[in-house]
């Protein structure tokens, strides 16, 4: 139970950080965080107490194993948030280039 | 069947127009008005021939709890009508239009790889197949927001990141808490599961998409990203986005989650009606105060959200009707909208209400279908707005919820002034323009003149006789779970 | 030869020797994608660190000179398309879209499991060709004037 609590609370950490960073990198670093938080969880729902590796061991299948379902999703997962990260780098690049700083307090020209 | 198709030809044209196009977009724009074509023929296609049927087909050729599976019922098949028509016209629309812009090859990849997102959020049956369609489709809207190369855009294209990213990992999360407490990841398993487990799981998980899904469909508290990235996009992809993004990714999923896997308790229903009216109420008024005339359109977009989720609040048979017949007129009228926004701003070279006049006499087919759409919108007979905006007071009448439909009403009435605005100081203004930077093209205007016709064709689909036809299979579909589990695993 | 920047020349000469064992450690991972942890994905993004080692000792420049970034691209895009084949094939042939249609083999030999080892090559070369292209664009992008987008 203490597994997903401290996973909860690196959760929690990410959305401070992104609530209240100013400059656009940490922001972009807490997404990260924020993404592997979860990530983390998915895995550790996956987990019985004293069980093998999933499907098949030298001589046969093997009856007591993790669920390798999750172990799947994850890598689909984490495949997604690659993308969107180099994404977010490359806006940020382009931010710097007009705007001339990475401060997001002074990024504000759309209002109303 | 045709259902993979629907996500394979989309996905095909995207690698192929990024394989073979140089320099020049010719090869590119044939692919995919090649490719947007048969999707548009196979969904109405698919639309007649499912009518109360539900088809199932699963990939790879395992069986149903081992794999993901595509179901084809009566909501799916509407809502990619939708899809494809919407984003046929925006092609049209947006042929000219991106010229301006530098190597257009890439926009046409992306814009396949937005319809490849969507359609496989509408056609598939599995949680987590949900989740990537939906990352495929936002990844493509990202980068299709800030296509421009202005600096607001890039601004805009952020700030949409970085909401969509929290939301996208909310969902994951729900989805992650989902599967614990079920041990399956198809949609109808979960329905059939999730009954006899602990109920704190279904308010626990609710509350997780209620956040997750609302900020991807706008409602009102998480609607903060949606005035600067719907005005700052090019302007058929800010109609693409407003039209069926916001209602494919969140109301269509809103639908299915909370409707059909979760059957819909009393409490989520009042939430939904009190955010509905939130949104009603607050993005109208906020609208009225707007002279850039997209993000005027933006504002609009919220509200009208909001009136299909108070549609979808109350809950009764009627109600649904009429929240569903909204969505397919609001993506019809709002993306007309954009495009006549998107044509004034390629016209004039401006989008500020107060430097535009009196354009009757230099673009008429603007003008008189900007007319057509203002009427809609507002709500006044014969066209469909009027139907669907009444259905939904009335519906609020007959189940007793009063001060829903009067807020329903302020809000038609709020509408209608800020689309007076827009008439008033767009296209009836003072000084009478007469010469324009850049003429409107034949397919911008083809694509305004077709929906401008849907508009008023649209209306005959209340009729009772059709009404059967049409969108009473859909209305069965959301409101029956045990329908819903027993057509996709009982088979 | 031109002396390119980057860094010094003790990182430049380990560099020579180390990029070819990491591409065959790459190599090794996609090709026993089927029997040990890894496959497609891992396999892709260590081939596209291969790459960009050499990108980081020996200055972006000199990529210009030693691939073809046309070529990678082509071969992208080429191998996505292909991927959506394999998928059709597994239609025509019954069953339905991606699937299992080559013969399963032996268990726990190098040519088993169908095509699962087909589309491990195939979006390796998909992720690390993507993922080598986006890190060099944004690694040269140049302030001042205005770069490439994507």
């Amino acid at each position: 139970m203490t597994v997903y609590i401290l996973c909860f609370a690196l959760l929690l950490v990410g959305i401070y950080g992104v609530l209240t960073k100013r400059d656009l990198i940490k922001i972009i670093l807490s997404l990260g965080i924020m993404g592997y938080a979860v990530n983390l969880m998915i895995i550790l729902f996956a987990y019985k107490k004293g069980a093998g590796f999933a499907i098949m061991l030298r001589d046969g299948i093997n009856t007591n194993m993790v669920d390798p379902l999750p172990q799947a999703l994850i890598l689909t997962s984490i495949v997604i948030e690659l993308g969107i990260t180099a994404m977010l780098v490359a806006l940020a690049i382009r931010l710097f280039q007009k705007y001339k700083t990475f401060d997001i307090t002074k990024i504000r020209r759309l209002s109303g | 069947m045709i259902l993979p198709f629907l996500i394979i030809i989309p996905l095909l044209a995207a690698f192929l127009i990024s394989l073979i196009s140089g320099e020049k977009d010719n090869w590119a724009i044939v692919l995919s008005i090649l490719a947007v074509i048969s999707l548009l023929a196979l969904a109405i296609f698919s639309f007649f021939t499912t009518g109360n049927k539900t088809f199932v087909y699963e990939m790879s050729g395992w069986k149903i709890p081992l794999t993901i599976c595509l179901v084809q019922d009566a909501l799916s098949s509407f809502m990619l009508v939708i899809v494809n028509l919407i984003a046929l016209t925006s092609l049209m629309f947006s042929v000219t239009y991106i010229r301006q812009h530098d190597s257009p090859w890439k926009y046409y990849a992306l814009f396949m790889l937005l319809i490849t997102g969507m359609n496989g959020v509408i056609a598939t049956g599995d949680i987590f197949n949900l989740y990537v369609f939906m990352e495929i489709a936002l990844f493509a809207a990202y980068a299709l927001v800030a296509f421009g190369g202005k600096a607001e855009e890039y601004e805009a294209s952020f700030k949409y990141a970085v909401m969509g990213s929290i939301s996208s990992t909310l969902i994951l999360l729900g989805v992650g808490i989902l599967y614990a407490s079920t041990s399956t990841l198809t949609m109808a398993n979960i329905a059939a599961e999730l009954q006899t487990k602990n109920p704190m799981v279904m308010y626990w998980v609710a509350a997780i998409f209620m956040a997750g899904f609302g900020l991807k469909s706008a409602i009102m508290p998480f609607h903060a990203w949606l005035p600067d990235a719907h005005s700052s996009a090019p302007a058929p992809i800010s109609s693409m986005l407003s039209g069926v993004l916001i209602k494919a990714l969140g109301i269509y999923a809103i639908i299915r989650i909370f409707y059909n896997i979760f059957g819909a308790p009393q409490i989520f229903l009042t939430i939904f009606m009190v955010l509905g009216s939130i949104s009603i109420i607050v993005a109208s008024y906020l609208a009225m105060g707007q002279w850039d005339l997209k993000r005027l359109l933006a504002y609009s977009s919220i509200s009208q959200i909001g009136f299909i989720l108070l549609g979808l609040g109350i809950g009764t048979k009627l109600a649904i009707l009429g929240a569903v017949f909204h969505i397919l007129n609001h993506a019809i009228f709002k993306s007309l909208l954009f495009y006549n926004a998107g044509a004034v701003e390629m016209a004039l070279g401006t989008r500020d209400l107060r430097k535009m006049g009196n354009l009757r006499g230099a673009m008429p087919v603007t003008s008189g279908t900007s007319m057509i759409a203002s009427l809609s919108v507002a709500g006044l007979p014969p066209f469909n707005g009027f139907f669907s905006k009444l259905i939904i007071i009335i519906a609020a009448v007959q189940s007793n919820n009063i001060i829903y439909a009067i807020i329903a009403v302020i809000g038609s009435l709020l509408t209608l002034a800020y689309f007076m605005k827009v008439q008033r100081y767009g296209f009836n203004g003072e000084n009478k323009i007469t010469e324009l930077n850049q003429s409107i093209s034949l397919g911008m205007k083809s694509a305004m003149i077709i929906l401008a016709v849907l508009c008023v064709v649209a209306s005959i689909l209340i009729i009772p006789g059709i009404r059967e036809v049409t969108l009473d299979p859909v209305v069965s579909v959301i409101m029956n779970k045990t329908a819903y589990i027993q057509s996709v695993i009982g088979r | 030869m031109k002396q390119f920047d980057g860094m010094t020349l003790i990182v430049k000469t380990i560099t020579r020797i180390s990029v070819w064992l990491i591409l065959l450690y790459g190599i090794y991972i996609i090709l026993h994608g089927h029997l040990s942890p890894g496959g497609g994905f891992a396999g892709g993004v260590i081939i596209a660190l291969a790459f960009l080692n050499v990108m980081l000792a020996y200055g972006g420049d000199f990529i210009k000179h030693w691939v073809n970034i046309g070529f990678l691209h082509d071969i992208e895009s080429s191998s996505a398309a292909l991927f959506l084949a394999v998928g059709i094939l597994g239609m025509a042939t019954g069953g339905g879209f991606l699937a299992n249609f080559i013969s399963h083999g032996r268990l726990y030999h190098l040519l088993s499991a169908g095509t699962i080892p087909l589309f491990n090559i195939i979006i390796s070369a998909k992720v690390s060709m993507g993922l080598f292209i986006v890190v060099w664009t944004l690694a040269v992008f140049h302030l001042d004037k205005g770069g490439e987008d994507k």
